[in-house]
Formats: C-alpha cells, sequence, structure tokens
C-alpha cells in the first residue's frame, strides 16, 4: 500500500509545509482583502442606495402631505367664498324686494286715496244731481216748479235718514 | 513503467512517483518533488486562480468567476463566524486556506489519471496534527491553568473524575486521528472504489461475445460514483474546516466559572 510507504513520507511533509504556507500567503495577503474590499464596497453601496430611497420616500411623503393640506385649505377657502356669495345674494334679493314691496305698499295708498276722493266727490254731486231730479220730478207732478232751496232741504233731509 | 501492471492494481494510482530533484537511481530525498508535490502545486495555483485572477475585476456585480470566488469567501466566513464567533475573525485566514487547499486538492483527484494528495494519511494527519496543536496551544493561551478543566466538565460528581478524565484525554487526543483517517480513508476507498469498478468494465467487455454487453453495469455504476464522489470531494473538505471551527470554538469560548 503506497501510503504505508515511509520512505515517501518526508518529501510529501515537506512540499505540504512550502505549498501551503505559499497558499496561506497568497489568501491572507492578496486575495482575501481583495475578497473583503469587494464585498464591503458592495454592501456599503447597497446601504447607501437603500438609505437614499428611504430618503426619497420620506421627501415624497412631505410633498404629498404639503399638496393634501394646500387642497384642504383651497377647498375650505372655496366654501367660505361660496357661503359669502350666498349670503351677499341672498341679502340683495332681500333688499330689492323690500324696495319693490314699499313702492307697491305707496302705489296702493295713493290709488286708495285716489279712490276715496272719487267717491268723497261722487257722494257730493250725488245730493245736487238727487235735488235737480226731485225738482223736476216735483214740477212734472205738480206743473209748479217748487222752490229750489226747499228742495234741496228735502233731499238733504232724506238722504240724512237714509243714512242715519 | 509497465502500464498493464498500474491498470490492474486499484492501489497503483496512490503511488508516489520522483518527478524531479530525486537522488542516485530515483531514491526520493526530503525535497525530491514528487508527484504529490505537483498536485499539490496545482491546488495551490488552482485556488489562486479562482481568488485572485477571479476577482481581478473587482466588480460590483460579479461575472461568473468572481460569484464563485464570493461565494467560497462568504461560505467560510459564515461557517467561522457561526462557529467560532467574532473571536474566530483572526483565525479566518487559516481555515479559508486549510478549505481550499483540501478541496482543491480533493477536486484535482477526481480528474482521471490524476493523483489525489489528500489519500495519503500522512498529508491529512500534518493537517489535522497543525490543527491540534494549534487548537491547544491557542485554548492554553487563552484560558491558562483553566484550560485543563476541559477534562473534568463542570457539573460532574466528583467521584466520576477517576472515570471521566481518562475518557475526556483519549477523546482529545483521538481528534487528530479522527480528523485526518476521516479524510484520507474517505478519498482512499473512493477512488479505488472507482478503479475497481471501471476494472469490471474492461474485463466484463473482455469476456467477448453477449457478456461483453454487461459491462454496461458496471459502467453505470461508475458514473453514479464519480457523481458521488464529487459530493464527497467537497463534503470531506467542509467536515474537516467545520471540525477545526468546532475546535478552535471551543479553544476561544471557553467559559470561565
Amino acid at each position: 500500500m503506497p501510503q504505508l510507504e515511509t520512505a515517501t513520507f518526508l518529501p510529501q511533509l515537506v512540499w505540504l509545509l512550502i505549498t501551503f504556507v505559499l497558499l496561506y500567503v497568497l489568501m491572507a495577503k492578496v486575495a482575501l482583502p481583495r475578497v473583503a474590499a469587494v464585498i464591503d464596497e458592495r454592501k456599503r453601496r447597497v446601504d447607501h442606495d437603500l438609505e437614499e430611497a428611504a430618503r426619497l420616500k420620506r421627501e415624497t411623503e412631505k410633498a404629498i402631505a404639503e399638496y393634501e393640506q394646500a387642497l384642504a385649505q383651497a377647498r375650505s377657502k372655496a366654501q367660505a367664498i361660496a357661503g359669502d356669495t350666498r349670503a351677499k345674494i341672498a341679502a340683495d334679493a332681500a333688499a330689492s324686494r323690500a324696495k319693490v314691496e314699499a313702492e307697491i305698499a305707496e302705489q296702493t295708498k295713493a290709488a286708495e286715496a285716489r279712490i276715496q276722493a272719487a267717491k268723497q266727490q261722487a257722494l257730493a254731486s250725488l245730493q245736487s244731481v238727487a235735488a235737480a231730479a226731485a225738482a223736476d220730478v216735483v214740477s212734472r207732478l205738480s206743473g209748479a216748479a217748487p222752490a229750489a232751496d226747499a228742495v234741496e232741504a228735502a233731499v238733504a233731509q232724506a238722504l240724512a235718514k237714509q243714512r242715519g | 513503467m509497465n502500464v498493464a501492471a498500474e491498470s490492474h492494481s486499484p492501489l497503483e494510482q496512490f503511488k508516489i512517483k520522483c518527478l524531479a530533484l530525486c537522488g542516485e537511481g530515483g531514491e526520493l530525498q526530503a525535497y525530491s518533488f514528487t508527484n504529490s508535490s505537483l498536485f499539490m502545486v496545482l491546488a495551490v495555483i488552482g485556488a489562486t486562480l479562482l481568488m485572485v485572477y477571479g476577482m481581478r475585476q473587482r466588480s460590483l456585480v460579479p461575472g461568473r468567476l468572481q460569484s464563485v470566488a464570493e461565494l467560497s469567501y462568504e461560505f467560510v466566513a459564515n461557517m467561522v463566524r457561526e462557529n467560532v464567533g467574532t473571536n474566530g475573525r483572526q483565525y479566518f485566514p487559516f481555515i479559508f486556506t486549510l478549505f481550499m487547499f483540501i478541496l482543491f486538492s480533493n477536486m484535482l483527484g477526481m480528474v482521471p489519471y490524476s493523483f489525489t494528495v489528500t489519500s495519503h494519511i500522512i498529508v491529512t494527519f500534518a493537517l489535522a496534527i497543525v490543527v491540534f496543536l494549534g487548537v491547544t496551544l491557542i485554548a492554553i493561551a487563552r484560558n491558562g491553568i483553566h484550560f485543563f478543566t476541559h477534562f473534568m466538565p463542570a457539573g460532574v460528581p466528583l467521584w466520576l473524575a477517576p472515570v471521566i478524565i481518562p475518557i475526556e484525554i483519549i477523546s482529545y487526543l483521538s481528534r487528530p486521528i479522527s480528523l485526518s483517517l476521516r479524510l484520507a480513508a474517505n478519498m482512499l476507498a473512493g477512488h479505488t472504489t472507482l478503479k475497481v469498478f471501471a476494472g469490471f468494465v474492461v474485463s466484463m467487455i473482455g469476456m467477448g461475445g453477449v457478456l461483453s454487453a454487461s459491462g454496461i453495469l458496471p459502467l453505470i455504476m461508475v458514473t453514479a460514483l464519480t457523481a458521488l464522489e464529487f459530493l464527497i470531494a467537497f463534503l470531506q473538505a467542509y467536515v474537516f474546516s467545520i471540525l477545526t471551527c468546532l475546535y478552535l470554538s471551543e479553544a476561544v469560548n471557553m467559559e470561565h466559572h
């Protein structure tokens, strides 16, 4: 069995020592620091990018909040303007209605006064018309013209009796 | 050299042949460059190519070879971190070298007509004894006299001491033996089995006639075994490294009561 040939032990050990130490030096001094540097650099970059993304996200959220706040403000302002306008229009309408109503009332009053005046006039002229008619009726029936004073007094008496 | 004789003995592949710096009449000298030396050098070249040439671009988005190099680094780094902890950081280059040396030796051994450095007990024993002595020295340096409480675990009744202490000492001393034997025996057995089954293929085809066709059976076996051997080549490098980590963990994380 070749594994038990003791004469081969020493050269194997010598070359194992040479090659293993060589590999150790190559790995420890050259290869591993390089790999570690690359991996660290990548990790650093990824962490930095993640941080940047988080920062951008925070900024976006802030912008959205600001936008929403502005929107809410604009909305309340618009509502206030609409309310003011509505109140103003209502006030204007009420004022003009009051004015029109006042005019109508005035005109109505004037018309009523005119009617009253006409009625008074009509009533005043009624007595003279009645007296003339009565004198005419008397002259036709009796053939003699009554005294104007007597007729007027009789008519006034009759009208007063009727009214009373 | 007799090629026919070589192919008939499954152990012939483990023979040490002097390639250069030989003594008189092919005698081996301490510094003789043998086929074993050649494959050790190839393992160093292979590992260095992967870790240095593979990382030459140092790109943030790694290519294929760089991915493998980084994967190896992360694999061993995680192994050390999980099994030894932060105290093990300074030993990481050694564990990494150990893992890469054994892995490349095992993998190069899978190439037909090559030589498996780790199939020789003297090589694996040398690696194991370095680990054993190193770990023991670290343990004594870090824990002083307290190190010897390892052989008398806390909470064990005093009357058990005469039994426990010899058992613990034997168990501790057998570590380099089990560590080296496990690796060498796996390589030796695996490669011998492959050779034996490959030999069956040749001899069954040689029977002639209809029987020649049956040579396909050991061929299938050899194919399956080759896949298994690749797994074992990796696994044994891993086992050797992780056991080293566990021994190291005991040394650096010994609890003080």
